[in-house]
């Protein structure tokens, strides 16, 4: 039960600015982060640990499976029962899309926005299912909303980003008489799928969500790292939905929130947070020993791995990733390498140059911090930039890959 | 007078970007839509400025900061004065509230191209650097030259507006029945509309609008060579927009083009018109048609209100020679003398004395001068009487290089023998410094 303090989003407000046009180069990424990031929690839902914790969980389990109509049931069931939660009825406009009944998800991410209009997530979904529709000024106020609430919320700024340039193109068309509908493809926005700056209404969140199988760590994690880096405090429970942050800083804090200076506590999060176990590397010493100090291989993988992002190989791309990749956002891997390889290659040249590498060995994996210049004909953006990489035979894959230091 | 905002604001010191802007550090970059609009709309009124103080001389010269000084009774309608800010907006590196304006302007008017290009670049900037007017990729050229072309035109005529101590040169007398005048200033792609004082015959500013004059510009010479011409005209009639379709929008007026002197010139063509818009754009670039004067579709509705058919006077100028009011009076007062004494030379039968006010090269009725003399010598010779009344006068100079002004009126010709009312127009030149007849006919 946490909040940002203050202090801390006047930092992150700070960042803000150099944080958002990069991260939105990387939007999938970040889906994973901000995904992360529950732990902007409600500190009374948290708190309350309502009953039927399992039943989200069994429902995200379905949609996994792809077995939407049963999920939408259990949704339905479990939203009866609790007709305010945010969570339950952001999964069922996530199963209405899943399941191509636009209007019906539209519905409900509406009146979630109405009811919730602090949440940044509702307005993304719906800034999505408009612009499927091709309803730009829809989307584009949604967006403008979610950005509204949570100036540094990434993925609502790509949104935006892709809506700006289908409603430039719109008015380049009225402009010119011309037709670009068929140039460039159905520009895909970025849906949301995880609901994560939960609002302030008692018991609308399930102590489930701590045990989703989300790399959320639990909230009694910082309280126990105690001096959780930069971001995390503690709590200040009297204006939970007010926080304006909770979005893009937390990256750093969720999946390793002690930047440079203290990685043992990231992996003391990952653990207590259950999520994936990162540190395999206890049982693999021996590979440790192998694997720490090849930095000239690391460099070489990154240098590598930007070079096909480049040169828009997306064959070559996707191999720079390891099998056992945490594909952000909870996505399958195949959507996720779909999505990726449908942005790589859009129209127009892309160029991804890497500098300033600092490679740190954990066990038999490289976490490699730089900062990534991204060139492309839409965008321009230079992050920092974090990849975690193992080793698999003689080449070092990507088993991380987040934005920020 | 535009300013050069541009070259000015790129050596200032960037402002802090504001947080929430995605955009701010391009907003250097999307400044430079526009420098080569501003550029090339400084460039161009020097031009055109030197050929309009020229003849101007004679009269006071347009005080140079006649722009500055907007007269109040002006109107601001149309889109100019909302563009204008938006150009402002964006000058003051205010990119978010000229695209909200731009926005408010395309409620307006929703097939405004011009205002959607500046609304797809505003758009663009947000997510990348824009170096050009009209910064879509494979952008068609052409159509982005003709946009540019039509922002420059609609924001130089804004704010060079003339003020209210001048007009233009060529509304020397407008007849008593004449309620308004229209004068066409093709390089500013501009139509002015001037209401005729009764009381005092000076020719009030009523407004002014964006027009679309030919392809090729002004001067018509012959059929089909896609230009305006350039004189003194008036609508001849009214075509029902049903009839003549989309293209012409809603309405047109034929205009009398080849008028008696375009005639004698040699000049051909014909089916010159005031039209408006087809239903798909609100505007059509500054020069793109065959030689019609095209209005949007608002203005001209706005403009036929006042439009008497058969009357109301069009006067096609290159480039329109603003004169002071003082100035504007002592022309009118010498051209009403020599009316008057051409007038009292005809009723003295004295033919030499009337023939003084003949140029050699006086063209009329199928006459030449020496026919024409023959002709008068004969009748003046045989009246025992002449008594010429002469009414509802109107003077137009006419645009171009001659020093000439079209006079119509009605004639009441009385003599021993024969009484004859009739309307005649007469084009009077200047030639070795007096006024002469070169044409005189039935109007």
């Amino acid at each position: 039960m946490r909040l940002h303090s203050s202090q801390t989003r006047a930092t992150t407000g700070l960042q803000r600015f150099s944080q958002l046009r990069p991260a939105a180069a990387l939007r999938p990424l970040l889906t994973s982060i901000a995904l992360a990031v529950s732990l902007v929690a409600m500190p009374q839902a948290w708190a309350n640990g309502p009953a039927n914790a399992d039943s989200l969980p069994e429902i995200q389990r379905l949609i996994k499976q792809g077995q939407y109509p049963q999920a939408l049931e259990r949704v339905d069931a479990y939203i009866a029962t609790r007709p305010k939660d945010a969570q339950g009825r952001f999964t069922k406009g996530l199963i209405l899309t899943e399941l191509n009944r636009p209007a019906d998800a539209i519905v409900v991410f509406q009146r979630l926005t109405e009811d919730y209009p602090e949440l940044p997530e509702p307005y993304n979904n719906l800034a999505v299912l408009y612009a499927q529709q091709k309803q730009y000024d829809k989307a584009r106020t949604a967006l403008e909303m979610a950005i509204r609430t949570h100036p540094a919320y990434a993925t609502a700024h790509e949104n935006l980003g892709d809506v700006y340039a289908k409603l430039a193109s719109q008015a380049y068309d009225k402009a010119l008489q011309i037709d670009s509908s068929n140039t460039g493809a159905q520009s895909k926005l970025s849906l949301i799928r995880e609901l994560i700056s939960v609002s302030g209404r008692p018991g609308s969140r399930p102590a489930a969500a701590a045990a989703a199988p989300t790399p959320a760590p639990a909230p009694a994690v910082s309280a126990t790292t105690g001096a959780a880096p930069t971001v995390v405090a503690r709590a200040e429970p009297a204006k939970p939905a007010a926080a304006p942050a909770p979005v893009a800083p937390p990256p750093k804090v969720v999946e390793k929130p002690a930047p440079a200076e203290k990685p043992e506590k990231a992996e003391k999060v990952e653990k207590a947070a259950e999520a994936k176990p990162a540190p395999k590397a206890e049982e693999k010493k021996a590979d440790e020993a192998k694997a720490s100090g090849d930095e000239a291989g690391v460099h070489k993988a990154v240098q590598a791995w930007a070079n096909a992002w480049s040169r828009k190989d997306v064959k070559a791309y996707l191999a720079a990733y390891a099998p056992d990749f945490q594909v952000p956002g909870g996505q399958k891997r195949k959507d996720w390498e779909a999505e990726r390889s449908s942005r790589i290659t859009k129209p127009g040249t892309i160029q991804v140059g890497v500098e300033d590498l600092k490679v740190s060995f954990q066990g038999d994996k490289a976490t490699v911090r730089f900062r990534q210049n991204y060139k492309s004909a839409n965008l321009k953006s230079s992050a920092s930039k974090v990849l975690v990489l193992s080793k698999s035979g003689s080449r070092w894959l990507i088993q991380q890959e987040r934005v920020g230091s | 007078m535009f300013s050069p905002p541009v070259v000015r604001n790129m050596s200032r010191p960037r402002r802090p970007a504001s947080p929430g802007a995605l955009a701010a550090p391009l907003l250097g970059a999307a400044l430079l839509a526009l420098p080569a609009l501003f550029h090339v709309a400084n460039a161009t009124p020097a031009r055109a400025e030197k050929a309009a103080t020229k003849p101007a001389a004679k009269a006071k010269a347009l005080p140079a900061d006649a722009a500055t000084q907007l007269v109040p009774s002006y109107s601001d309608s149309g889109p100019e004065p909302m563009l204008d800010r938006i150009f402002a907006a964006i000058e003051q590196r205010k990119l978010d509230t000229a695209l909200e304006q731009t926005e408010v302007l395309l409620k307006q008017y929703p097939n405004f191209r011009l205002a959607n290009l500046i609304k797809g670049d505003l758009l663009l900037a947000r997510s990348r650097p824009i170096n050009a007017f009209g910064a879509l990729n494979n952008a068609p050229a052409e159509k982005v030259a003709d946009l540019r072309e039509e922002a420059i035109a609609r924001l130089k005529a804004y704010r060079q507006k003339p003020n209210a101590d001048v007009v233009p040169r060529y509304l020397l007398q407008l007849q008593s029945d004449q309620r308004y005048a229209i004068v066409v200033d093709t390089q500013k792609s501009r139509l002015y509309l001037y209401e005729n004082d009764a009381k005092t015959g000076r020719p009030h500013f009523v407004a002014d609008y964006y027009i679309t004059q030919g392809k090729l510009g002004a001067e018509k010479s012959k059929e089909g060579d896609k230009k305006t011409p350039i004189g003194v005209y008036h609508v001849t009639s009214s075509l029902e927009p049903r009839k003549i379709g989309d293209f012409y929008g809603s309405g047109a007026f034929p205009i009398n083009y080849p008028n008696e002197w375009d005639k004698r010139n040699g000049k051909s063509g014909h089916g010159i018109w005031l039209h408006g818009t087809p239903s798909d754009t609100f505007s059509r670039p500054p020069k793109a048609s065959d030689g019609c004067v095209v209005l949007a579709n608002t203005d001209l509705n706005q403009l036929a209100k006042n439009l008497q058919i058969g009357l109301t006077p069009v006067i096609i100028s290159p480039s329109i020679e603003w004169t002071s009011i003082d100035d504007w009076a002592k022309e009118r007062a010498e051209l009403n003398r020599t009316i008057e004494s051409w007038r009292n030379d005809w009723e003295s039968r004295d033919t030499d004395r009337f023939l003084r006010h003949y140029s050699r090269r006086f063209q009329g009725d199928g006459q030449n001068y020496a026919a024409f003399a023959q002709q008068k010598r004969q009748v003046n010779g045989a009246k025992e009487w002449i008594k010429v009344g002469i009414s509802n006068v109107s003077m137009f100079r006419n645009p171009g290089k001659d020093e000439m002004v079209v006079v119509t009126f009605a004639q009441d010709y009385r003599s021993n023998n024969v009484n004859q009312a009739s309307r005649k127009r007469q084009y009077w030149i200047r030639e070795d410094g007096a006024w002469k007849i070169i044409y005189e006919g039935a109007a």
